[in-house]
């Protein structure tokens, strides 16, 4: 009984999407999908190479030279939008700052608070126990928080960097072929994002737009590997630790691991399996 | 039940003996996983993943029950709870990752687990309870690992408990007031994540209940082998401890190589990027996707885009989905060839390897966007998944001219030479 009822389910599930799947090729065959303009240009730009002292299993945040670019970068220009709430003032040690310097560039921030008097909203200078405020924005678009940009875009700081550096005008054959994909007033031309049209206007505009006090030439491709080096450590402050511990642990599991084969092999000497 | 040529529990000290006494839990646990346990000699490396889904279920509360103590469960907080783990806890990036890529190894496991199985007929009687229970334990581990994806509040979490209860609705009549009542509101919000955290901190804990009763039930008859040939003198066993628990304490060190290399050098490799972007019920991701080990399911769902007759697409989608799984309850009637081990099913054998290609197609469908090709290729890989559960086992098994069996484990382990040897020991 079982197997009759198994028998007409299977025949009538492999029926419904037998007829599904025919259905579908047809129309797959007539109405072949279109071209976007999207899959146009993303497979003519593939994302730029960008290589970090924080890229694979040895990658450490010891750039801290880069890293405090990096954070000049974001402060003089991505400050004026994207906010960097789940960093604290604090964190920035990690950066190669002292004390002293982490409460200076803390105390140039006014941090929301309320007056416990009264209840009223006020705003105090900035602790190293604070975290960055959020950003008033009043502009057109809703600029995303910045802390774990390079963990929620594939790509991660290839993305931004290419990001940063992508915006161009559009590609003559793009507007022949996609007519109608004609970048919108307000919106700005650039292959790396998703929909290729993003409302952000280009940030790094010229060359030394910062100047570095390093005395690092600030190219825009210089200022934008810098600020992608900065993403990912605030997206991930602990990325050096975790490669540092991932080493110990594997090197005990290997040697145990290792002890375990022969404990194994000892148990079973005389037993043929 | 165990044979009768098992070694019998004899504590020498004398607190072990008063122990025995009041309460004989050192005499259970020496009968399930000491000594006292006799197992077939010929275990492959197969064997050794039940020890480690027991191992990564243990792994899965221990974090879990310290995540928890800093998680917040609020709508509002819990985004940004789930980053002070990661920032500000001693060791709460380790915790986290643990938990999360845990999930991921628990279910390589379990599905190593299952298809190992499916191979060797594990399902058959005298085992089919073991089956039945594990099939129950895998429905509890996808309701735990869904919730459990849905805490930290992300993008994607936010929009797999729209999809996930969502398909509730397509239940005819009452599906909308039940997707209501689930939800506990017309959207996730606070009140769908306080009750997917209740049940997530509550079902590892049934899970635990259940793999109790599995193991239980698995000492009854005791541990399958590759032979699929049932055991008939000591000569066939070995002792579980030393022997088995010497190989699974190195299999669960290979085991950890692989875990510790995911969790420390690839923590986000098998997660969604959408997932740190906190819950935004105004913006809808362009992909929704649920976690790896949902895919192939997930493939099922959306293979069905057109209406059958009168039942509308989405409740097609939605039966077979559940069916998918649910029809591996009644496997054990199913195939009923009397031959266990796949090694001597020769035309089973093939569509074994059939279906664990299909099942992988459609996985790789599962996460791909919702568009042609990938819906075609997992229409095609439903169709075969259906029929190999519900037609072509039963016919095969009924067909089939299995190769010859040998005697007993001892004689497919020693070789036919020793059949004087046996013998004399039976």
């Amino acid at each position: 009984m079982v197997r009759i009822i198994a028998f007409l389910a299977g025949l009538f599930f492999a029926g419904a999407l037998l007829y599904t799947v025919l259905l579908g090729a047809y129309s797959f065959i007539t109405e072949p999908p279109a071209p976007t303009a999207e899959k146009w240009v993303h497979a003519r730009f593939p994302e730029k190479e960008l290589h970090l002292a924080s890229d694979g299993p040895f990658g450490t945040f010891d750039n801290t030279q880069q890293l405090q670019r990096g954070f000049q970068v974001y402060t003089e220009v991505c400050s004026n939008c994207h906010s960097l709430k789940y960093v604290a003032f604090r964190d920035l040690k990690a950066l190669g700052y002292n004390d002293d310097e982490v409460k200076a560039i803390a105390a140039k921030y006014k941090v929301p608070a309320f007056d416990p008097n009264t209840g009223e909203v006020k705003s105090n200078t900035g602790v190293a126990a604070d975290h960055f405020p959020p950003v008033v924005y009043g502009g057109q678009g809703n600029p995303p928080d910045l802390s774990l940009i390079t963990k929620a875009r594939h790509g991660g700081a290839i993305y931004v960097h290419s990001l940063l550096t992508g915006f161009q005008p559009q590609p003559a054959e793009l507007l022949k072929q996609f007519p109608e994909a004609t970048t919108p007033t307000g919106l700005y031309f650039n292959p790396y994002f998703a929909n290729l049209n993003i409302a952000m206007p280009p940030p790094l505009t010229a060359d030394g737009q910062v100047s570095y006090k390093d005395g690092t030439v600030a190219t825009k491709d210089q200022m934008a590997q810098d600020v992608s080096a900065f993403l990912v450590w605030t997206a991930e402050p602990k990325l050096g630790k975790r490669h540092q511990t991932g080493w110990a642990v594997e090197l005990f599991l290997l040697f145990a691991t290792v002890l375990g084969y022969m404990a194994y092999q000892n148990v079973w000497r005389d037993k043929k399996h | 039940m165990s044979f009768p040529w098992a070694n019998v529990y004899k504590p020498s000290h004398p607190f072990m003996q008063w122990m025995d006494e009041k309460l004989p839990l050192p005499r259970l646990v020496y009968n399930s996983l000491g000594a006292g346990y006799p197992v077939p000699r010929n275990l492959n490396y197969f064997w050794n993943f039940g020890v480690l889904a027991g191992v990564c279920l243990m792994i899965q509360i221990l974090t879990g029950v310290i995540l928890a103590m800093h998680y917040s469960v609020n709508a509002d907080s819990a985004f940004a709870s789930t980053e002070h783990i990661m920032r500000d806890v001693n060791w709460g990036w380790m915790l986290r990752y643990a938990h999360a890529n845990g999930a991921s190894a628990f279910f390589v496991v379990v599905y190593i687990h299952i298809f190992r199985g499916f191979f060797y007929g594990s399902y058959k009687a005298p085992r089919e309870m073991i089956w039945l229970l594990g099939v129950t334990i895998f429905l509890l581990m996808m309701a735990t690992a869904f919730m459990g994806y849905v805490l930290p509040w992300g993008q994607m979490s936010f929009w797999g408990t729209q999809v996930i209860t969502g398909l509730f609705s397509a239940i005819p009549l009452v599906g909308d007031a039940l997707h209501q009542w689930l939800l506990g509101g017309f959207a996730p919000d606070n009140a769908a994540l306080n009750r997917f955290f209740s049940l997530h901190f509550l079902l590892p804990f049934v899970i635990l209940g259940v793999v109790i009763l599995h193991v239980w039930s698995l000492h009854i008859p005791g541990s399958s082998n590759p032979t699929g040939v049932d055991v008939k003198t000591e000569s066939d066993t070995v002792p579980f401890h030393p022997y088995y628990t010497a190989k699974d304490g190195f299999g669960l060190g290979v085991f950890l190589l692989f875990y510790c290399g995911l969790l420390f050098f690839a923590p986000n490799a098998l997660g969604h990027p959408d997932n740190y972007i906190p819950a935004n019920p105004l913006q809808t991701p362009a992909h929704i996707v649920p976690e790896w080990y949902f895919w192939p399911y997930y493939a099922i769902l959306r293979a069905f885009t057109q209406n059958i007759l009168f039942i509308p697409a989405k409740l097609m989608g939605v039966l077979a989905m559940f069916s998918s799984i649910l029809i591996w309850f009644f496997l054990p009637w199913l195939d009923r060839s009397p031959v266990r081990s796949g090694h001597f099913r020769p035309t089973f054998r093939k569509f074994y390897w059939v279906l664990l290609v299909d099942v992988a197609v459609l996985g790789w469908c599962g996460g791909a966007p919702a568009e042609e090709p990938y819906v075609m290729i997992s229409q095609v890989a439903a169709i075969y998944y259906f029929l190999h559960f519900l037609v072509i086992l039963p016919v095969v098994s009924s067909i089939e001219r299995p190769d010859p069996l040998p005697f007993s484990i001892t004689e497919a382990v020693l070789g036919k030479d020793d059949a004087a040897a046996l013998g004399a020991a039976a």
